[in-house]
């Protein structure tokens, strides 16, 4: 069952050609790593996706419905929610506050407060506290927390790793993993090749807006990968550590 | 002309058009000069005030256009102009030079004002700019010389004979508005037009590489208080009266802002544009009073909203003409196409951080 | 009149001011727009309050409470009509555009009222003249008393609104971070709209209260917004109960400049504005930002 479906995806950063004509299926429950150099494009797509970012050009089909003219609003009550990059939590507003708020445009379903806090406890006893004074492992698990609210049935998450120590990575991570997300359609934009390949099912390579690579996780080397990265043809194994 | 490298792209400045163009404006000045002995008193008094309204417009978009800086308050200036000449001619100096000499007393006690309001975010130096007007007024006020709002009038004037008179006014507006056209002109080629520009499209990009933000800030101040408070000494040398609720009227940013925002913002010909539609419509439709005000303020609210570049911007915009020459022009030698580098144009409007 | 007098009546005074002043905080501080207009609609709302009880006998207290959810729609339209298109041309174009409209409505209204003064006071029995008596023969009148009363009120609901309901919570986020609130699915649009409107019946309930304390002719708006202006920027822009604190000083400023000298009462109020404006320039150093709103100081992270 093909939950997502872009077609021909084109959208601009500026005046720089972000994403060129990208084309990408996502089935129910399949988790997707989304990999590339800096600038590649990932986190306009995510963000074009998700409907904060216009596209000048392709089509993107939810659940079987064009949404590419859908508002961020909408496609959140249609069930897609994105983590965005850096967090962006309302650093006024109180750990709770930011999850209620996370759950406004939302869908009903099985996240709801209570359940939010049970799957990061780290948070319980921060619920009153506002979201300026957490560490960034707290702050990343608020704002997982915040998109899971609106009980979505894709979930974005740009860049998790970003500003964190490792230590908080592996505890972000570790929390995704005990998650019941096995509904959930995840898109993970992760700079960290090595996390992406073994915690996603489908890679996919983007290089200047374009996807110069996909397969699955499982049959791609953190190598092959490697080669198409940077767009250069790399010598053999052992020329650059990832 | 500059060769940035060799076989690599030009940069240069003047066009054949803003040649011609510079050279037309150089003539219609020498014409306009030599109005006062063509035409008659009329036609003199009326184009004097066209030169004052420029001046206005003129100084305003020097302010918002380049400083990014909107002021709902310039009449400050306008009414102290005027002040600073009555007192000054109360005082014993001869009028004309009076004149200059209130503008400059203005630009230098606008110095400390700059120092205050320029710390101000933009919506609150508007309206900042605004209060700063209201207490002109009421300190003026406070003047016996004024006599309240019944105000005064500038006697040394009437020693000329009216003919006399309306020459040396006319050709003192033509002066300044050339004068001051001209000097916006050269800040805009020189460093101050690009840290004009940077300013406008990124303040703490701008500051971090080096570009003097408050200084460049100040200068425009100062500039546009200068412009102002001559407008005003020019005013009352050609109405000779003086009642501190016409002169520090916010009716005069009114003016300034519609004249801007239609002849277009941000740009060197919008102003003197906006100033002619705005003298046409106010020689035609001023007599309708209420309306009149109520047009005004429709049009700048529909062209701010519609047509935010105004008049001159879209055409600069739409038809990459450039008349004048504050911009710069890349050609690349392959092709002898030429892309007109964004030069001194409308204030980069970016939503937020 | 003693000085404890004196404070008195300008605390009260300030009343009125942090009333007025609320609505353009409000709006400031969720879409950072100073609405020039501000002023001007309030006295739109003391004329539509005149014509409808004048001509079309309609009770007073009834309009009172009319005339709040009609000028909340009137903001509902300007927001979809003006302030939306404006806040997406950058920070000029709301100056410009609010001024504009300011203009038109002033002289919309002299067009149709002419230059003469009028008062709500009539309508309202002897309201705006009643008076109660203090110990210490202070005279206060219930008109400035119920005013401030109401300001305190309007803040403190508006407070709890803000703090406590989802509606409050999804401004607060709104405001803070736009575009992150859509990411996470408030739909920003409609919160600006009910903003505007909540900002509107503010200030239809200070141009009531203008009316009744005072005269009013065509062009008062200028005066109210400069005063509102002053009393937001004083107590902190962006910040309700600093919106209540500023009224208060520049009501006790301005019946301490009256005393002085006749004159004195604007002169005294613009002065202590400038003054404020001086001391958080030497307090603020190195911020370039003059009047850091609480939010932007605490957006370390951006």
């Amino acid at each position: 069952m093909t939950l997502l479906a872009v077609r021909g995806l084109c959208a601009v950063h500026g005046l720089l050609q972000a994403v060129r004509s990208v084309d990408l299926d996502l089935a129910e429950g399949e988790i997707l790593a989304l990999v590339g150099a800096n600038g590649a494009g990932k986190t306009t797509l995510l963000r074009t996706i998700a409907g904060v970012h216009a596209p000048v050009a392709g089509r993107v089909e939810f659940d079987g419905a064009d949404i590419t003219n859908c508002a961020p609003h909408e496609r959140v009550a249609r069930g897609i929610a994105l983590v965005p990059e850096g967090r962006r939590l309302f650093l006024n507003l109180t750990v709770e506050e930011n999850l209620r708020v996370g759950a406004v445009g939302g869908r009903k379903g099985g996240w709801d407060l209570d359940r939010v806090l049970h799957a990061f406890p780290l948070l319980r006893p921060l619920r009153k506290v506002k979201a300026t004074h957490l560490s960034g492992g707290e702050q990343q698990a608020t704002a997982i927390g915040r998109a899971l609210m609106a009980n979505p049935r894709l979930l974005l998450l740009d860049e998790l790793s970003l500003g964190l120590s490792p230590k908080a990575i592996d505890g972000v991570y570790a929390s995704l993993r005990t998650l019941s997300l096995a509904q959930t359609a995840i898109i993970l934009v992760e700079q960290d090749l090595q996390r992406g390949l073994s915690f996603a099912g489908r890679v996919v390579c983007l290089l200047e807006g374009q996807i110069v690579a996909q397969g699955r996780a499982d049959e791609l080397t953190r190598e092959q990968v490697m080669q198409h990265y940077f767009g250069t043809r790399l010598p053999a194994v052992g020329a650059m550590t990832a | 002309m500059t060769v940035l490298r060799e076989n690599g792209p030009q940069v240069y400045r003047w066009t054949r058009l803003s040649i011609v163009s510079v050279a037309a404006v150089a003539g219609l000045q020498l014409l306009f000069a030599l109005a006062p002995l063509v035409l008659g008193a009329s036609a003199i008094e009326r184009l004097t005030t066209l030169f004052i309204y420029g001046i206005l417009a003129l100084m305003w978009n020097a302010l918002a256009g380049y400083g990014g800086l909107v002021s709902v308050g310039q009449q400050a200036f306008f009414g102290l102009g005027a002040y600073a000449v009555l007192r000054l001619a109360d005082f014993g100096i001869s009028v004309f030079p009076a004149m200059l000499l209130a503008a400059v007393l203005v630009a230098v006690v606008s110095l400390p004002i700059a120092l205050v309001m320029l710390r101000l975010r933009t919506g609150e130096f508007a309206v900042g700019m605004w209060v700063v007007a209201e207490l002109a007024h009421l300190l003026v006020n406070l003047d016996s010389f004024i006599q309240g709002e019944t105000g005064t009038s500038l006697v040394a004037m009437l020693a000329f004979a009216p003919q006399r008179r309306r020459a040396f006014t006319y050709w003192a507006a033509l002066a300044t508005m050339v004068a001051l056209a001209w000097i916006v002109f050269a800040l805009l080629r020189a460093r101050l037009g690009t840290a004009a520009q940077a300013i406008r499209d990124n303040e703490e990009a701008a500051s971090s590489v080096g570009v003097p933000v408050a200084a460049t800030k100040r200068t425009l101040f100062v500039l546009s208080a200068f412009g102002c408070a001559a407008a005003g000494a020019l005013w009352v040398a050609t109405t000779i009266s003086f009642q501190p609720k016409t002169y520090f009227s916010v009716q005069w940013s009114a003016y300034m802002i519609f004249m801007v925002l239609v002849g277009g913002i941000g740009t060197f010909e919008g102003p003197v544009l906006g100033a002619v539609l705005f003298f046409a419509v106010e020689t035609l439709f001023g007599a309708s009073g209420v309306w009149y005000m109520i047009g005004l303020g429709a049009t700048a609210l529909i062209f701010s909203l519609l047509l935010p570049r105004g008049i001159w911007g879209t055409i600069e915009q739409r038809f990459d003409i450039r008349l004048l020459p504050v911009g710069y022009f890349l050609r690349s030698d392959t092709t002898s196409s030429s892309e007109p580098a964004p030069s001194a144009r409308t204030p980069r409007q970016s939503a937020g951080p | 009149m003693s000085w404890a007098d004196l404070i008195i009546q300008g605390a009260l005074l300030g009343g009125y001011y942090a009333l007025l002043a609320g609505g353009l905080s409000f709006l400031y501080g969720v879409m950072r727009v100073i609405n020039l207009a501000h002023g001007s609609l309030a006295v739109v709302t003391a004329y539509a309050f005149w014509v409808l009880a004048e001509h079309w006998q309609v009770p007073p207290l009834v309009l009172a409470v009319v005339l709040l959810p009609l000028m909340s729609l009137v903001g509902w339209v300007l927001y979809r009509l003006v302030f939306e298109r404006s806040l997406h041309g950058g920070t000029l174009i709301p100056i410009l555009s609010t001024f504009g409209l300011a203009t038109v409505l002033d002289n919309v209204l002299f067009q149709n009222f002419g230059a003469d003064t009028r008062s709500l006071a009539p309508y309202f029995d002897t309201l705006a003249y009643d008076s109660w008596t203090l110990p210490g023969d202070i005279i206060v009148g219930e008109l400035a008393v119920i005013e401030f009363v109401l300001a305190v009120l309007v803040l403190g609901g508006l407070h709890l609104l803000l703090m406590r309901t989802s509606l409050g919570r999804q401004i607060r986020a709104t405001s803070e971070d736009e575009d992150a609130a859509r990411i996470v699915g408030v739909n920003t649009r409609r919160i600006h709209a009910t903003a505007t409107a909540m900002a509107f019946a503010m200030v239809a309930a200070a141009g009531i209260a203008l009316g009744l304390r005072a005269t009013f002719d065509p062009y008062a708006g200028a005066q109210q917004l400069i005063f509102a202006f002053e009393a937001v920027v004083m107590g902190g822009a962006g910040s309700l109960w600093g919106t209540l604190i500023g009224g208060v000083t520049l009501g006790i400023a301005q019946s301490v400049g009256a005393r002085i000298n006749p004159q004195g009462f604007l002169i005294a109020g613009h002065l202590t504005f400038l003054a404020v404006l001086l001391a958080r320039i030497s307090a603020g150093g190195h911020l370039r930002s003059l009047l850091a709103t609480q939010w932007a100081r605490r957006q370390g992270h951006r």
